[in-house]
Parts: C-alpha cells; structure tokens; sequence
C-alpha cells in the first residue's frame, strides 16, 4: 500500500466516521446518564429525513443541520417520556421507537426521494492549502468534519469536569444515591437525552446532508447499532471513541484498497468487524471486576419518594 | 403488570378482573389507533377509510384471515424464542440474528440433501435450523454462564453479523444463476407444506404445539418448577443444587433455536429459497411482543395476532392509499408505545 492510498482510506474513514462519532457521543452521554437507546436507528433515520426535508425546501443545509438536531433531541425526548415518565423497559422502549423511526422517516422523506440539494459546503485548512493538490483534496471537509474531534473533547469535559456532568455520572451509578445527595434523576436523565438526541441529530445530518446528500429509506444502514456497539467498545468513554470510531470506519473504507490491490476478502466479512471488535473488547475487560458500564445502566428509576 | 392491575382495581368499580383486562386493551388498542388516525390525518389521508381498509382486508375474509396467519408465523415462534429464556431472567435481544443463521442452515441443508424426499428432507432441514440459532446463542450463554459478558448486550451486537454471514453466503456460493442476492428456489421437497390451499404452511402449528408445549413444561415439569426456581432467585436455587450454569446455557440455546427454526419456517415455507436481508425485523417483533405481556404464552398468541393484523392491513393501506409501506412501523411502534407507556384506564373516578 502507498502512502496515498493510505491516506485515502484516513481520508474516507474520516467521512464516515463523522458521524458515527457525533451518534456515539450522545449515546456516550444517555448510557452515562443509565439510559441504553436501543432505538437510535430510529433516532437517525427521523433526523436524517427531517434534516435533508429542510434542507430541499430552504436550500440551507445549515437550516437542516439545525432541524436534524431539534428532530434527534425530540426523537429521544420520546423515549425518555416512555423510560423516566411511564417507567417502561429500556430495551422494549428502544425498539419501539427504533419502529417509530423506520415508520416516520419514511412518511417524512417519501416526497423528497431523488431530489438534490446543496449540500454542506467542503474547505480546505488553511495550514492543509499548501500541501500538494492530490494530498488537499482527500482533506478537504465540511463544517461537522471540522467540529467533531472538539465536540467529542467538549463532551468529555462536560462529563468529567463539570457539575452537570457529576450529575449524569451519578444518575448512572445509582439514582438512589443521586437522588440523597440532592439531584432529581428524573430531570437529569431527560437533560442526557436531550443532549444524546441532539448529537445524534448531527450525526444523521452529516450522513443526509454532507455524505449522502440524498434520502432513502433505511439510508442509514445499521448506523446505529454500530454506534451502540462503538459506545460499549470505548467503555463509555467520549476520547476512546475518537479511536473506535476511526478503526470501524478504516475497517470498511479498507474494503476498497483491498479490492483494487487485488486481496479479496468479502465485504460482508469486513462489515461485521465493527461488532466482532466490540465482543472482544468485551471479552477481555468481562474478567475486570472494575468495568467501566455505569452501574444502574438499563435499570428503571422507580422513584425515590 | 402488577401496576396496572393495582392501578386498575384503584377505581373501586366492581368488575371482574378479566372484564377490566379486557376493557383496558381495547382503551389502549383505541388509543393507539386514534394517534395513528391523527397521523393519517395530517398526511391527508382518511383514517376512517384507511382503518375500514385495515380490517375489511385482514379480519373481513378468510384469504385476509389467512394473510394474517402468515404474517404470525414467525413473530409467534420468536416471541416464544425470547419468552423461554426470560423464565430464568436471561435477555435474548438476539432472536434476528439466530433467525438468519437457522435460515441458512436450513438453506444450506435444502442445498445439499436436495435429493432426498419431503419426508426426510424437511426434518432434516428444521433439525439444521434449530442447531443454527442455538449455535448463535451459544456464545453469548456460555460468557453469561461463566459471569463473564452480559448476555443481553453480546445477542444484542451478534444481530446486525448474522445477516452479513448470509450475504457473504448467498453472494459468493449459493446465488442462482440470475440473481447475485438469492439463491435458486427450493426443490418442492425442501418447502414445508401449505395448509388448506391457502400460503399458511405447517409453521404456524409449529409455534402452536411449541406454544402449549412451553405452557406445559413450565408447569408440570421438574425443569420447569426448577426453571422457575431459578428465576425466583437464581442465586438461592444454586445453593440448593440446580446447575444454574447448564441452565443457562440450555434454555439460552433452546431459546436461540426456537428463533432458528422461525428462520428455517421462513426460508422454506414463506419464501421457498433464501434471500439476503429477508427479515423485517421478526426477531426484534419478537423481543417486544415477549416483553409486551411479560412472557406469558397465552398472551404471546394474542399480542402477535394483533400485530399481524397490523401488518398484513399495512399491505393493503401501501396499495390502496398510496402510503410508503413502512409507515404502518408508526402504527405497529403506536401500539407499541401505549402498551409501554401503560396508560391507566379509570373510569369514574372519585375525587
């Protein structure tokens, strides 16, 4: 492999990991808060729709990242109605709403299948300008490209080195305990939500509007469970998924060097590395009784009163 | 569900307790169908035609009857594959991808035997079937049955690599010769046979007899006074001497090929060969309809009858009205969320 294709690979890891990063930071932050979002797909796929809609009828691609991320956040806000409010198991919930999302998006896209739009614009850095031209143009990217590495360190700091953070931390641990030391689990896990929607919102808008840059049904082809799985994978840490989120997208970028340097293994079998990495991992850190999932993850907060 | 009937039998109105269950699925079944008439509404649909459609061409005539039966096959045998292990509280959110893998090698075995006659070969096949989805659910049984990876989360991310396993498949062995993503139809002998002229098959007396077999077993049977043993306390059973870890991984696996065969019923008897990506979510259906009435087989029967209905009239609505199919997710994800968000019925409240 040359250094070119090399980079070419980097290059188109980083288109598609974008978003898979943004989808698996906010669930980062819902798993921190004890909520599994097993529904993200369907999450995704509303924001996906709702973002390029916007996008078509304003000709604003900004106006449909802002609309993906209000549609994410409103996506997940629903869930939590179902898990925080009417106390309903997180998993059946999850898949309720993942039904929800096939059903809605494809209501909300059906009539802007085949239409083009503007997508998000692409720049160069300028420190990136001065390499040659065939290096430039693999690392020309759009605005989410650019914002994604911050924000995953921006959701680190809010996790870890905030008071708010502390909250949702402790919300995952044990609500019983949050709830004595003075939070209310309830606000703070629809708070997590929201933020996990919103993120997640970004992450469809990258794919509808940046990547894809059209609507399909089920476009989002399985986006997020990977993310879920990404999540589990970086041990609900927002930096070890930078890393995670590279590695699964390099898997399945790889595919094409390997076909054109004449090594054939079947993109089926690549597509599959993401989850088999993530059992692994699991695998060797099951053994670690200190492990890193957030203790009340998946468990319903009954009320402390 | 103990909150409901709590919150039910808090009106203080004298009905008996099955007439109260009753009455409050009907409000919730109402319910759902009023948001979804909404939904219609706003599209600019009519949601009194749309739902006259929705029953007129399910429950109206014995071919919609029938229609529903079929769409009931395999969410029945796959609830049921996720309600056996819930006995001893193990989470099986793994029945899509123990589908796909039962369905291929029932398929590989149509493949290989196709010579043999119905008698041998359909046995054959539902044997290969059950084996692969117990293959896959062996895995995340026997870490859950040495303490070391939760069972829910590694069923949970085999899912989306089973369907990936039957592509690699199908693409680079078993396609016909005109299609890259299917294989040849089956020899007549590898389809399971139709009932009453009609495109039921004998799946559905698969998930029938499994059904009344499961509700036996747990009450009857030695195993199953231990199986509940064990979901009472799973800990507190071990001391007492049940061999919590061979259960696990047994009833984890029965689970995973209840679920297989489901694949194997759908490969030979829906569609007569294997496609890639050919389910439309059975075994996550599955998962909900389990989780929906606590496990219980009779209420399995019921709650995958109702969301048959739901998706053979869906069928219908796509045709007639000119809805993208997948919309009729919203009304089957409606139902879903007013079971889940639990809704207490009450009427004539006092105060």
């Amino acid at each position: 492999m040359t250094g070119l294709s090399i980079l070419g690979v980097l290059s188109s890891a980083i288109f598609s990991g974008t978003s898979l990063l943004y989808t698996a930071l906010g669930e980062t932050i819902d798993e921190r808060a004890g909520i599994v979002n097993l529904g993200l797909e369907g999450v995704l796929l509303v924001s996906a729709a709702s973002g390029f809609a916007v996008t078509v009828r304003t000709g604003n691609p900004y106006l449909g990242v802002l609309i993906a991320m209000l549609a994410g956040g409103l996506m997940n806000l629903l869930l939590g109605f179902l898990v925080i409010t009417r106390k309903a198991n997180q998993l059946a919930s999850g898949l309720a709403v993942m039904f929800f999302g096939f059903g809605l998006s494809a209501l909300i896209g059906n009539p802007y299948v085949g239409k083009s739009i503007h997508a998000l614009p692409r720049f160069e850095l300028p420190v990136l300008a001065s390499l040659p031209q065939v290096y430039a143009s693999l690392f020309k990217f759009d605005l989410l490209i650019y914002l994604v590495l911050p924000m995953a360190f921006f959701v680190w700091w809010l996790l870890f080195h905030t008071r708010w953070g502390l909250g949702v931390r402790a919300v995952g641990e044990n609500t019983d305990t949050a709830f004595a030391s003075g939070r209310n689990p309830r606000r703070i896990r629809y708070q997590a939500l929201l933020a996990g929607g919103l993120l997640a919102g970004l992450g469809a808008a990258h794919i509808a509007i940046a990547y894809a840059m059209n609507w399909t049904e089920y476009m989002t082809g399985g986006r997020g469970f990977i993310a879920v799985a990404l999540v589990i994978f970086s041990r609900w840490h927002p930096l070890r998924a930078i890393v995670g989120a590279l590695l699964f997208s390099a898997a399945v970028a790889l595919q094409l060097v390997l076909q054109n340097s004449g090594i054939s293994i079947s993109p089926f079998l690549l597509d599959s590395v993401p989850y088999i990495l993530t059992i692994l991992v699991l695998i060797a850190w099951g053994g670690n009784r200190r492990q890193a999932a957030p203790a009340s993850l998946g468990r319903v907060y009954q009320g402390s009163e | 569900m103990t909150q409901n009937i709590e919150a039910v039998s808090a009106t203080k109105i004298a009905l008996p307790r099955w007439m109260k269950d009753i009455l409050r699925y009907v409000y919730m079944i109402a319910l759902s169908f009023l948001l979804f008439g909404l939904i219609l509404l706003v599209t600019g649909k009519d949601p009194i035609q749309s739902y006259r459609d929705i029953f007129s061409s399910t429950l109206g005539s014995s071919y919609g009857l029938s229609e529903v039966i079929v769409a009931m096959t395999p969410i029945l045998l796959t609830g049921l594959a996720v309600s056996l292990p819930s006995r001893i509280m193990l989470i099986n959110v793994g029945a899509e991808g123990q589908l796909y893998i039962g369905a291929a090698l029932a398929t590989w075995g149509a493949l290989t035997f196709n010579t043999l006659p119905a008698w041998a070969l359909i046995p054959i096949m539902m044997l290969l079937g059950m084996v692969g989805g117990a293959l896959w659910a062996f895995i995340p049984a026997y870490l859950k049955s040495i303490g070391l990876v939760n069972e829910t989360i590694t069923s949970l991310l085999f899912n989306p690599v089973a369907p990936k396993i039957i592509g690699f498949l199908v693409f680079g062995f078993w396609h016909s010769p005109m299609d890259t993503n299917k294989t040849a139809r089956f020899v007549e002998a590898a389809r399971l046979p139709a009932l009453f002229g009609t495109r039921v098959t004998v799946g559905i007396l698969f998930g029938v007899v499994l059904l009344v077999g499961f509700w036996l077993f747990m009450r009857f049977s030695r195993w199953g006074l231990e199986m509940r043993a064990i979901g009472g306390n799973s800990q507190a059973s071990r001391r007492n001497g049940i061999p919590l870890k061979a259960y696990i991984i047994i009833v984890f696996c029965a689970g995973g090929a209840i679920a297989g065969l489901a694949g194997m019923v759908q490969a030979s008897g829906y569609y007569g060969l294997l496609l890639t990506n050919f389910s439309i979510g059975w075994g996550f259906m599955g998962f909900l309809i389990c989780w929906l009435v606590a496990g219980d087989p009779f209420g399995i029967l019921i709650m995958s009858f109702l969301v048959s209905v739901i998706l053979t009239g869906g069928n219908l609505l796509q045709i007639t009205r000119g809805v993208p199919y997948s919309i009729i997710n919203i009304l089957l994800a409606l139902t879903l969320f007013v079971v889940l968000a639990r809704p207490t019925f009450t009427i004539g409240r006092k105060s």
